[in-house]
């Protein structure tokens, strides 16, 4: 407790009045993953829920991130990786053979640890995604999806007069926001966020916060953070990883007031991790 | 005393040193001072100073000596006039270095009664196993004898300076040895310039090929003019006027300059894709286990020797073009065994492994969190590619591609082979051209004299050559250093 902040605790408070769990919108049942002979996850059963904010927390290579990154397959590009076990999105299973994993990521976005904008403009990052899955129509419609994905990423009016420059001449907090904006403009129904903070400064960090926030209106948010307050701050439902097992799952506000499992107590007021 | 037997006592010296020095730095009492180099430090230091002066000496002194004893021969050398039975003062000063060297092999008895004839003498060394050239004059037998001696004193008063410079190094070195003494820092420093000596080497070199080249080219270009060199449209040298004077032939450099861009282009035509493409499998789409089968298999091509891609291209690839296309119109054929085509093909298969291995390089370079977030907006492998990853990798792909280029235009076995050797002017690819390195090959393979127009062009078009392929080296270096500080 003595770790929260004062705001986060009002946050906290605050976000008891929505503290009804959603309908599920993915769900991981005995998910195990092996990277070669290494196992990293021991059938985890997870219920993401929609339109809420979902942090994993735990000490660094618990599996959160394994977790994570096998939510949209990007564990696929990473040899000698396997899954097993079940993740559904809206209930379809999405390692069956059937599911296109190019469709499944335009459903499921990404945001990583460390912003990677493309080496291209602004307005070509934003538009990467709508172009390669044909999602507008005419130059106009581009634009305009362009424009909206900034408004929603809290950056246009930063960068409206200079989209043609380069999206690495950005800040570090303005391009983690124009990667958000690039996920937000394929229309993704999940938003997988991997330690977007961790290489950002106090005030960026605020903002990108703030961002994730509001992005809780339109889409389902699953972020790995190594900040405590931060999980406390912006998320609804947390769960805690440890040695490639769930600990304890629950509301955020719960686990940050009342934890049940001894080890949840321990590592987030900081005794071990 | 032999100048490698004054080395190894030198290098003796200095071992001597060494041991002495770190034995002296070990065991010396520090007491309260805090000892600031190592005991090994203060013996390689001693080394050094013992050794290094020394060896200097040696290399300056030996040039310097065989220089003096050089000039003062030729001095004494009778004037050469038409009469002479030896050809020029040059040749003639070489067989009196020849006899003096020889005179080497003999003892002193047979040093005291030396046969004044050169016939004799030539028989007594040839029975110690060293030939003479058989125009040799009796003139010559003093003035070797002169140079003999005086190289022999010359050698003696070396070898004493550089034994007092070794011992008094060692003195110097081992009298500098005290607790504080910072034989760290000197030795490091020694090795510093030890390193910037070797890259200066590598500068020098190039510098000095340059000006061998610039100072034949002088010559060449006061015989014809450079804007008939550079602008003439007909290569014609001439071989049989060699010599003759006025009728020089012509030396129009745009043929071979033509033939050498058109060859390069089929070449890149053919290595740029293939390579390419081969790059972009073993980046991106290959498993770490077929890449590290299919890369080395790759580089293996590199180290194949380009004389035998011309054996490939000549008893292989040119009949099989020729034989080909005469199938095709059912008449001759209209690839000849030696064209554009088959030397630019060959070529391009030699550069496939230059392309694809420093293309590979630089997609490995660009950073994995792009490929991620692609793939992460849920863009397939290709579209990546070509989207994100070759955008990013195109600087330094030009480069690469560029260095590439620089080879082929300076490669010359495949097209000594495969491109005929015929000047002309063509757009057809399927004919016979020539390039700048096989007519540097063919000017200098000749038994004809160096001084002669047909020779000195050599120079001139391997001048051409060097600016040409230079500035595309530094222009591919210019682009990956630039590419290079993207990322960094």
């Amino acid at each position: 407790m003595n770790l929260m902040t004062e705001r986060s605790l009002e946050k906290a408070v605050g976000d008891k009045m929505n503290a009804v769990v959603n309908a599920t919108k993915m769900k991981g049942n005995k998910v195990s993953v092996f990277y070669g002979s290494k196992q990293a996850l021991f059938d985890v059963d997870l219920d993401i829920p929609e339109k809420m904010v979902m942090a994993l927390i735990g000490p660094s290579g618990c599996g959160k991130s394994t977790f994570l990154r096998s939510l949209n397959r990007m564990n696929d590009t990473i040899e000698g990786c396997r899954v097993t076990g079940q993740i559904t999105l809206d209930g379809e299973d999405i390692y069956d053979p059937k599911i296109d994993v190019v469709e499944l990521r335009a459903r499921v976005g990404m945001v990583f640890q460390k912003p990677n904008p493309f080496p291209k403009s602004i307005y070509e990052n934003v538009a990467y995604g709508p172009r390669i899955h044909g999602l507008a129509k005419s130059r106009h419609e581009l634009d305009e999806i362009v424009e909206s994905s900034l408004r929603r990423a809290s950056l246009f009016e930063e960068v409206k007069d200079r989209l043609q420059e380069s999206g690495t001449g950005l800040s570090g907090g303005q391009q983690q926001r124009l990667c958000i904006a690039r996920a937000i403009a394929v229309s993704p129904e999940v938003i997988l966020m991997d330690e977007p903070c961790s290489a950002l400064d106090p005030i960026a960090t605020a903002k990108v916060e703030e961002l994730i926030d509001e992005l809780r209106q339109n889409y389902t948010i699953v972020i790995v953070t190594h900040s405590m307050q931060q999980a406390a701050r912006v998320s609804q439902r947390t769960a805690m990883f440890h040695l490639g097992n769930i600990v304890e799952v629950g509301d955020t506000e719960m686990m940050f007031t009342t934890p049940k499992e001894k080890r949840t107590q321990d590592y987030i007021t900081g005794r071990f991790g | 005393m032999s100048v490698l037997l004054v080395l190894l006592i030198v290098l003796g010296i200095g071992f001597v040193g060494f041991f002495i020095g770190r034995r002296r730095a070990g065991a010396q009492d520090a007491g309260k001072v805090k000892v600031h180099s190592r005991a090994h430090y203060h013996g390689w230091w001693v080394f050094l100073v013992s050794v290094l002066p020394a060896v200097l000496f040696i290399a300056i002194w030996s040039a310097a000596s065989s220089i003096y004893l050089e000039r003062s021969a030729e001095a004494s050398l009778p004037a050469q006039t038409a009469e002479s039975v030896v050809a020029s003062r040059s040749l003639a000063l070489g067989m009196v270095q020849g006899i003096a060297d020889g005179l080497d092999r003999l003892d002193p008895a047979e040093m005291q009664n030396l046969p004044q004839s050169y016939g004799e003498l030539r028989s007594l060394l040839g029975s110690k196993g060293v030939a003479l050239a058989s125009e040799g004059q009796d003139y010559m037998i003093p003035i070797a004898q002169r140079w003999h001696s005086g190289a022999a004193v010359a050698r003696t008063i070396g070898a004493g300076i550089a034994f007092a410079l070794a011992i008094a190094g060692l003195i110097f070195g081992l009298s500098g040895i005290h607790p504080r003494a910072r034989a760290r820092n000197n030795v490091e420093r020694v090795v510093l310039w030890g390193l910037l000596a070797a890259s200066t080497i590598a500068i020098l070199t190039t510098v000095g090929i340059v000006f061998s080249m610039l100072f034949q080219t002088i010559n060449f270009f006061s015989v014809v003019s450079p804007w008939n060199f550079f602008f003439g449209t007909v290569w014609d040298p001439r071989f049989a006027d060699a010599g003759a004077g006025a009728t020089a032939g012509q030396f129009g450099l745009i043929p071979l300059l033509a033939g050498t861009l058109y060859i390069a282009l089929v070449a890149m035509l053919f290595a740029v894709p293939v390579g390419l493409f081969a790059a972009i499998y073993m980046a991106e789409y290959a498993s770490p286990k077929v890449r590290s089968i299919v890369k080395p298999l790759l580089e293996i091509l590199a180290g194949i020797p380009t004389i035998v891609y011309g054996f490939f291209a000549l008893v292989t690839v040119g009949p099989f073009l020729r034989d080909l296309s005469a199938a095709i119109s059912g008449g001759p054929g209209f690839i000849m065994a030696q064209s554009v085509l088959t030397a630019g093909l060959v070529m391009g298969i030699m550069l496939i492994p230059f392309v694809s291995s420093l293309s590979d390089d630089i997609i490995t370079a660009v950073p994995g969190t792009m490929r991620d977030g692609s793939l992460g907006l849920g863009a397939t492998r290709s579209e990546t590619v070509k989207r994100v990853i070759l955008p990013a990798a195109l600087p330094g792909i030009v480069g690469a591609l560029l260095l590439t280029a620089s080879r082929a235009i300076g490669e010359t076995m495949i097209v000594v082979l495969a491109a005929g050797v015929a000047a002309r002017l063509t757009v057809n690819p399927f004919e016979a051209m020539t390039t700048i390195t096989v007519k540097i090959v063919n000017q200098l393979t000749g038994d004809l004299e160096f001084n002669s127009p047909q020779t000195l062009v050599a120079f001139a078009l391997g001048i051409t050559l060097f600016f040409l392929t230079l500035a595309m080296n530094i222009f591919a270096l210019y682009i990956v250093r630039k590419y290079r500080e993207q990322y960094e």
